[in-house]
Formats: C-alpha cells, structure tokens, sequence
C-alpha cells in the first residue's frame, strides 16, 4: 500500500473554527515518510496554521517539486488542489497558477535539492517576480530518496552519515532571499512548533514572496553526530531572534508597544503581526542588519531561526504587470476575443 | 529579355545599416500595386557588420514560392560582389554603388552604377542620415527602372511613418533623388518591369508569427510566457502589441499576463502552472527551446494539462543554423520526452493557417486535455508572405473541454480526475478553487490511478496508459484534415508534404504535370494522422515525401504510424537552410522517376531477351 486514507472517525468534541472546521478537515493522507521526520511535524504545523485561520481548504493550492519534501503536500488540506510538478520546477508552476487566479493562495513546498540545487534559478526568479506566493523549503541538508548524498545547503563543516567531509560551502537560502528582494524571510525549526506556526501564519498573511527555510531533520540519513542538520545539534543551537502574535483585524488592538522591543507590521489584509524581538541588535525591516545578524551569527555555529526579514511596502507580481483585479481564468471568452469586426480593421491595416 | 511582373529582385546589403526597412517599402509598394510577392529576408544570427540579403519574387501567375536566381541584383555589400555576381541570370541587371567604380568581369549582364554614397555624402551631413538613406536611394531608383508607381510607394512611406511624420518627408525626398538619377543616366523603364494589376482586394500581407499571435489574441489566451529564441520572438511581441490594445479595461488594468521567463523551462512551467488553473496559455519557442522543455512536455502529456506550443523551427541541431529555416523538429516533437509520449502537432502551411490552427491548437489542446504544439518554421514565421484576410466567425464558440465546475460536482455521485467515464479516454478535469469540499485532486508526474493518487500498481498503470493510447487514436479523427489536390484520378504517384514546403510543391507540380507527369498532393495538417493519410497512401505507389531536413523525419513518422509500407516513399530532402524553389523540387522528382522508367525498361526488356 503507497498511499492511505485516515479513518473517517472524529471525536465530537474536536474544537471548530470560524468556519465550522476541525483540525481533521485540514489533514491529508497518512504520511509515508520515515517515522519521526522533521516533514511531518511541519505538515502538522502547516494544518494548524491554516486551522486557526479559518482559511477555505479549497481556496488554497499546494505544489511542490521532487523529494521527500514534495511528497508532504498529499499529507495535509485534502480539500484542496495539488499539483507534483517536475524537479527543481515548482517556482514556474506555482508563477502560472498565480498569474490565471490570483484570487487562491498558493503554498509552495520545498527541499534544499530541489530549491537549492535543481530549482536554484527557478527559486530566484519566482523571487524577484514578486510572486505571490509562501514558499517553504523543508531543509534537512540531504538527498533522503537517493539515500544520504550531500545537498547544497549542507554545512561544510557537517559530516555525512558514513563519515564523509563535506568539501563546499554550504548556500544559505536565507541570505539569498533577502539579497534578492524577498519581502518576507524567515527560518523555522521543525522541532519547535509552537515558533513554527506562527511564523507559518504570518507567511498567510503577508502579501508577496514569503520565504521560510525549516531545518527539518532527516531521521534516517542525517541525524546523528556529526552533523549540523540534526535534532540535537540544531536544538542546541537554535537562537530565535523572536516570538510573533498575529492579530486579527477585528480584534481591538490594546497591547503597548515597548520601545525598541516590539515591531509591529500592518499586513496586507489589516491584521496586525507584533514581533517580540529577543535580540536588540537587529532590526527585520532593514536588509541590511538581517545580513549581518545572520552572517555573523552563522560565523559562530548558530542556527538563526524567526522571522528575519519583512518589508511589506513592494507591489506583487500582478500589481507589476498591471493585470485586472479579476482573476485571468474567470474573464469570459467574450471579453477575451475581439470579434469580426476587429480583425476587418487589423486585416486593413495589413494591407 | 521582357519580363513584366515576373522577375526576382535581389537586395545583397550590410545587416545592421537599416535596409530591411527600405527593402519591405519596396515589397510592400508592390504587393499594394496588386502584383503577387515573394519577399524572403536571408540574414545573419548577428546584429551588425555580415552580409545579408532581400530577395523579392514577383509572379505574374501568383505563385508563393521563391524562383532562385536574379533578374536585378542591387548589390551593396562588396563583401559579397563576387557571389551576388554570379547569382544575375544572363542578360540580368547589375545595380551597384559606383562612388567608387568597379569592373565585373562579366559582360553578359547590363550594369547601372549609381554613386550612391556621394549622392548621400552630398546631400545629409549626419553619418547616420547619409547611411541610413542609401537604401532608401536605390528602391527611388528602382521605382524608375521597373516604372513603380510613385504614388503608391509615397503613400506606403506616409503609412510607415505614421505617427512619426517628420520622417516622411524626408524618406520622399530620398526616393526622388535616386529616381530622378535613374531617369536621367538610363532609359527607363527597364524590360523588366511592373505594370498595375487589378488584383483580389482583400489581400493581406503579414508573417505566420504574427498570424499566430493573432490567433492566440482570438483564442482566448491570456497567460503566456517565453524565453527569446530566433525565430520564435516576434510572436510573443506580436501578441503582447496586439493585447496592449484589445486587452486593455477600461480602469487600465489589462485582461493579460504575459512574462518573459529567465529560461525555456521556466516558461513552459509557467504555461503548465496557468492552464492547470484554468487560463488558456501558450508558450513560444525553436528547436533549442523544445529540447530544454522535453520534462515538462512530458509531465504535461501524462499529467494531461492543456496548452499551446509553437515550435518555430530553425536550422539544428544544437545551435545549428538560427536564421535559416528547416523542418527538423518533427520526431523530436512528436516524440517529446522520456517514457511513452505522443505529442500532437499542427502544420500550418502558411500564415493565414497560423491563425486558423493557433485557434484549433487551444481547443483541440482543452478538449483533448493535452499539449498542442503548432509546428511553424522561420520561413512562414518571419517572411511576410502574401494571403487571404484572416477570418473569425463570431458565432463560434471556443470548446473549453471536460471541466467540471461547482454544480456539476454537487450532481454527481463521486470524482475522479483520470477515471473515463464517457469511454473516449478523455476524462474530467476540475479547477482548483471551485468547490468547498469536492472535486480537489493532486496532480502528478508520478503513476497515478483513476482517482488521480499515487501507484506502483503495474496493472493500474498500464491501463492508464491505455487510455491515454485510446485517447490518441481517438484525437486522430479531431485533427484538421490534410489537404489532398487531385491532378489525376488514376495516377499513381503522389507527394506528401506539410508547412512551408507548399508554394514549391505546389508549382513543381504543376511544372512537371506540363511535361507529363501526373502527380496527385497530401498536404499535411497534422500528427496523429487522420484515417485519410493512410488511404492516400494505398491509391499510390510511388510517394515523394517532401521535407526540410537530413534524416526524413516525417516519412519515419508516416511509416511509424501510419503504416504506410517504407518502399513507397521516397524522400526529398533539402537542410540547406533556404526556403524551397520548385525548380529544385521538379528536378529532384523528375530525376527518380526517370531512373523509375529507365529501370522498368531496363527489366521490361531483359524479360523479353528471355
């Protein structure tokens, strides 16, 4: 059996949400990866995330690339379409799916082989397009399906599982974001769930490129001693930069800002997303200082996890090209085509 | 030697020093003096400084395909004076620029020097001015020697520069210096010449990349995404110029996505993301493209999303030759990508049928739930060619396929993406976003069941691959007919032929039916092959299969999947780079039919020495 149904029980107790759905309504089919994977505590994130903000399953589109990562999309929103593009491709995808509707959110799910090996350029540019999109890279700094080969943003200091030197730097998809425009960056840690959601909830509600790296531990082939991708280094290294509250519009705002502390950022939609900032020496809507946070702290063998980056102020892809606020695949053929009568001109002025 | 409205005019320029304009005015002023044209632009993949020619057939009888060799050379390029030469047809004219003079060595064609470049050097003072009016000097002088009318050709400048009116005056001016010069060192008209014909109006003269264009305008399409290859750019332009006005809202926004993509991968991804969600899309690209494209070709064909790809075809492989145009795409097309694939191809044989087929494309594509790829070339992409007006027919409807919306879900028993249940193995497709809780499916290149979730099960997944078979077969009666001319109804010799090859075919056909050789043509529009492709082969025993490329990549096709027994065809095949003449398409025939006869003799009389 290669794929499996969760059984269709429910406990009539489970909480609902705005729309009158469970936690269950949100899961996908049983996972098939290896028991204990970082992939499927994100999964789990994913669904609260989107539990706790009400969204409409069937207003949200997942795609992925090849890997372990892009196997996850099946494991979670079973309301809603998905598409298990090629290798290294998912950026075009989700950059033409957005272009037809722009009405549907779009949740592009990763890994390091496929965003930063294979789909380096393709994650590059749906990022300087501006596309409106979250994109998650599920990064365990292994090649698991083909068991245990370096990836590119395997540390160089890491060791594979047989013992093996890493010759090449590692690249680090959070510099590189930031550095090509990103609006939203942020890293997470599988194992740490309650920083994950809300940084997952946040990545909804920014309007733009939303980029979160998850260090996802692999289990089987990059969990153990030598390596920086695993559970107890990772762990032991971890310095979140901040906590995130989201706040609903509608929600009167009464909490003081603390000078210096706290930032608040005004999303797209009207909520309000507050980021305590547990390091002073930085500031996330300076490009700038989140380079050199990161760059220094990574120096040092820390694992910079939180929302590093946000500037929520640029136009997306859509308002560049100045398409209609109706989404492509809804304007009828009438509007589309333009008659007879036109191509009698077109034709004249061809003569 | 008098040739009215039936010679070749030759242009041998510089590329880079602003001829093609001065040429197309020349073209354009005759086609609107209602003579049939055949302009061909030869150029160079370079953007200054390498030879490059324009050669302008004018046909008493209509016909479209280039003649070969020169009436009058207008040679301007001393890096090809010796060639452009040799190209002239005894008795022929030589134009050349005689601000410094030249001896030729050849004393049967008649030479008109004109000292152009001092003529310019005299009259402008910037270099871009005394550059750029050179040309426009030599089609003045032309006016006189062919006796052009000069009305039309100041109105045809006045229609270029429209919007820019500054400019006309002095492109007229320019035209007159070079006439009045013709007029007063030559007898003018020359034997060869132009005379006024009362021509069918409506005539339109336009390049299959814009026809095509066009054709996605009035299709409906509204995502597209490229990367610039030659010769494929100027559809995507064409489109993007055409939508920035029938396209536009009234509150400015525009019912249009157009992107040009960092590579051929991401713009067809682009294209597969959009369709996938319901918006026509198409992307537009040559030979290199195509090969990069193969993975998501085939994720599309068995993933069974809808879309048009037009493969303007150049010299290959690798990089081959980009401005020069073959028809070497075919297998690599039908074939396209790892695994058991078929893809569904167009030929349009000229640009009024790049309109036509780019409407069919979308809508073969939408109802067949699959690629479409319409298989252009360089030739009728980008040579303005002469044509019937393009049409559209208001009451037609596009024929958005399969696709099962809200109400539809909500009435039926259960979903499944790739589940047939109509038995023409075209299945239902739902779009993301249109129902709370039914009709959601994933989408994948993997092995997939009715219900579009991943198997390993072998049996599952062959007959999935049996519908997508079944599906073929069945697209094959959906195609645009071939276009099958009789000259014979008991000959038993045929051509087949497809794409730009038409006007050669068609005229070498009529050259050797003069002489006796009854030839009956198929012309075709499309691969699967119709039912008709295989009966026409039946009725002949000889077929000349005609094709722009080394390994006869459509008679493999034919023999492939159509069955056709592999002796009956014979190839004539041409990879040089250049747009067809019947000449060489008669001579090549001609040639194996007469070793055909010589043969049949041969035996016939050893049979009776018997």
């Amino acid at each position: 059996m290669t794929y499996m149904k969760k059984p269709n029980v429910r406990h009539p107790g489970l909480r609902k949400n705005d729309l009158g759905l469970t936690r269950r309504d949100y899961e996908g089919l049983v996972s098939t990866l290896c028991a204990g994977c970082g992939h499927d505590s994100i999964s789990a994130a994913i669904i609260e995330a989107c539990f706790e903000l009400d969204l409409p399953a069937h207003r949200l589109a997942k795609l992925s690339g090849i890997g372990c990562s892009s196997k996850t999309p099946t494991y979670f929103l079973n309301r809603s379409h998905g598409f298990n593009s090629v290798h290294g491709r998912m950026p075009s995808i989700a950059t033409g799916a957005n272009l037809a509707n722009r009405d549907l959110i779009y949740l592009g799910v990763s890994g390091d082989g496929d965003t930063a090996s294979i789909g380096l350029g393709q994650f590059c540019h749906a990022m300087r397009r501006r596309v409106n999109m979250i994109y998650i890279v599920e990064n365990n700094g292994t090649y698991g399906l083909t068991k245990g080969q370096f990836s590119a943003t395997s540390d160089r200091v890491s060791k594979s599982k047989k013992g093996e030197a890493n010759l090449f730097e590692a690249i680090d998809l959070c510099t590189l974001a930031i550095h090509l425009g990103a609006g939203f960056v942020a890293r997470g840690f599988s194992g740490d769930k309650g920083h994950l959601v809300p940084l997952i909830k946040a990545a909804f509600r920014y309007n733009g490129f939303a980029f979160i790296d998850i260090v996802s531990p692999c289990v089987t082939f990059n969990d153990h001693e030598d390596s920086t991708k695993s559970y107890d280094y990772v762990r032991a290294h971890n310095e979140a930069m901040d906590r995130l509250d989201l706040v609903p519009e509608r929600e009167e705002i009464t909490a003081h800002t603390e000078e210096g502390q706290t930032t608040t950022v005004r999303m797209h939609d009207g909520s309000l997303m507050r980021l305590h900032k547990l390091d002073d020496n930085y500031d996330p809507c300076d490009s700038e200082s989140a380079l050199t946070t990161l760059r220094k702290r990574y120096a040092k063998g820390q694992v910079v996890t939180g929302l590093l980056h946000i500037d929520n102020t640029d136009a997306d892809l859509h308002e560049l090209l100045g398409t209609t606020k109706q989404p492509l695949n809804a304007v009828p053929m009438g509007d589309l085509c333009p008659g007879n009568a036109e191509l009698a001109k077109i034709n004249k002025s061809l003569r | 030697m008098k040739k009215i409205n039936d010679f070749v005019v030759k242009f041998a320029n510089v590329n880079g020093s602003g001829s093609a304009s001065a040429n197309l005015l020349f073209a354009k002023s005759l086609f609107r003096m209602g003579l049939s044209v055949v302009p061909k632009n030869v150029f160079p993949s370079n953007i200054q400084g390498l030879p490059t020619w324009y050669e302008v057939r004018v046909s008493q009888a209509g016909r479209r395909a280039r003649r070969g060799r020169v009436d009058v050379m207008v040679a301007m390029n001393p890096q090809t004076y010796a060639q452009d030469l040799a190209d002239i047809v005894p008795g022929g004219y030589l134009i050349y620029d005689s601000s410094l003079p030249r001896s030729f060595g050849r004393e049967d064609v008649n030479v008109l020097g004109i000292p152009i470049a001092r003529m310019c050097a005299d009259a402008y003072v910037s270099p871009r001015e005394r550059q750029l009016f050179k040309n426009v000097v030599y089609v003045g002088a032309l006016t006189a020697l062919l006796d052009m009318d000069f009305t039309v050709v100041k109105q045809t400048v006045r229609d270029r520069f429209k919007g820019n009116a500054k400019l006309v005056e002095p492109n007229v001016e320019a035209l007159k210096m070079g006439r009045e010069f013709a007029r007063r060192n030559f007898t003018c008209p020359l034997p060869i010449r132009v005379k006024k014909v009362k021509a069918a109006k409506d005539r339109i003269m336009i390049t299959g990349n814009e026809a095509a264009g066009l054709g996605c305008l009035y299709a409906g399409a509204s995502v597209a995404a490229w990367y610039p290859i030659t010769p494929s750019t100027s559809l995507v332009e064409a489109f993007e110029r055409h939508a920035r006005k029938y396209r536009q809202r009234k509150d400015g926004t525009s019912n249009v996505a157009i992107v040009q993509a960092e590579d051929e991968l991401a713009a067809i991804g682009i294209v597969i993301g959009a369709a996938w969600n319901g918006a026509r899309a198409f992307t537009s690209t040559s030979g290199p493209g195509i090969s990069l494209m193969g993975e998501f070709l085939g994720l599309a064909y068995f993933a069974e999303v809808p879309f048009v790809l037009f493969d303007v075809q150049r010299g290959g492989p690798s990089t081959g030759m980009p401005t020069r145009t073959q028809q070497s795409d075919i297998t690599a097309c039908a074939y396209a990508s790892h695994g058991d694939t078929k893809q569904v191809l167009l030929f349009p044989g000229d640009p009024k049928e790049c309109f036509d087929l780019t409407v069919d494309a979308f809508d073969l594509a939408e109802r067949l739930q699959t690629p479409v790829i319409v298989m252009s070339d360089l030739d009728i992409g980008m040579n303005e060619w002469v044509c019937d007006p393009l049409e559209w027919d208001d009451t037609r409807k596009h024929d958005r396929g399969k696709v099962m919306d809200a109400e539809m879900l909500d009435r039926a028993k259960s979903f499944g993406r790739y589940w047939d249940i109509d038995g023409d193995g075209i299945t239902y497709r739902t779009l993301p976003g249109t129902h709370p809780t039914k009709g959601a499916f994933f989408t994948r290149g993997s092995s997939h069941d009715a219900f579009a979730a991943y198997t390993e099960d072998g049996q599952v997944n062959a007959e999935n691959m049996d519908r997508l078979t079944r599906k073929f077969e069945m697209a094959a009666s959906r195609m645009p007919k071939p276009v099958i001319r009789k000259t014979s109804r008991t000959s038993k010799l045929g051509i087949i032929n497809f794409g730009s090859t038409e006007p050669a075919v068609r005229e070498a056909c009529d050259l050797l039916s003069r002489e006796g050789y009854k030839l009956n043509t198929m012309r075709l529009r499309a691969f699967p092959f119709g039912k008709e492709v295989a009966k026409f082969a039946a009725k002949h025993d000889r077929i000349f299969v005609v094709e722009q490329n080394r390994d006869a990549q459509m008679r493999t096709l034919l023999i492939n999947e159509a069955g056709i027994p592999p002796e009956k065809l014979v190839s004539v095949l041409d990879y040089e780079g250049m747009p067809l003449t019947a000449g060489w398409v008669k001579r090549e025939i001609e040639a194996v039919i007469e070793k055909d006869k010589s043969v049949a003799k041969a035996m016939y009389l050893s049979a009776q020495a018997m």
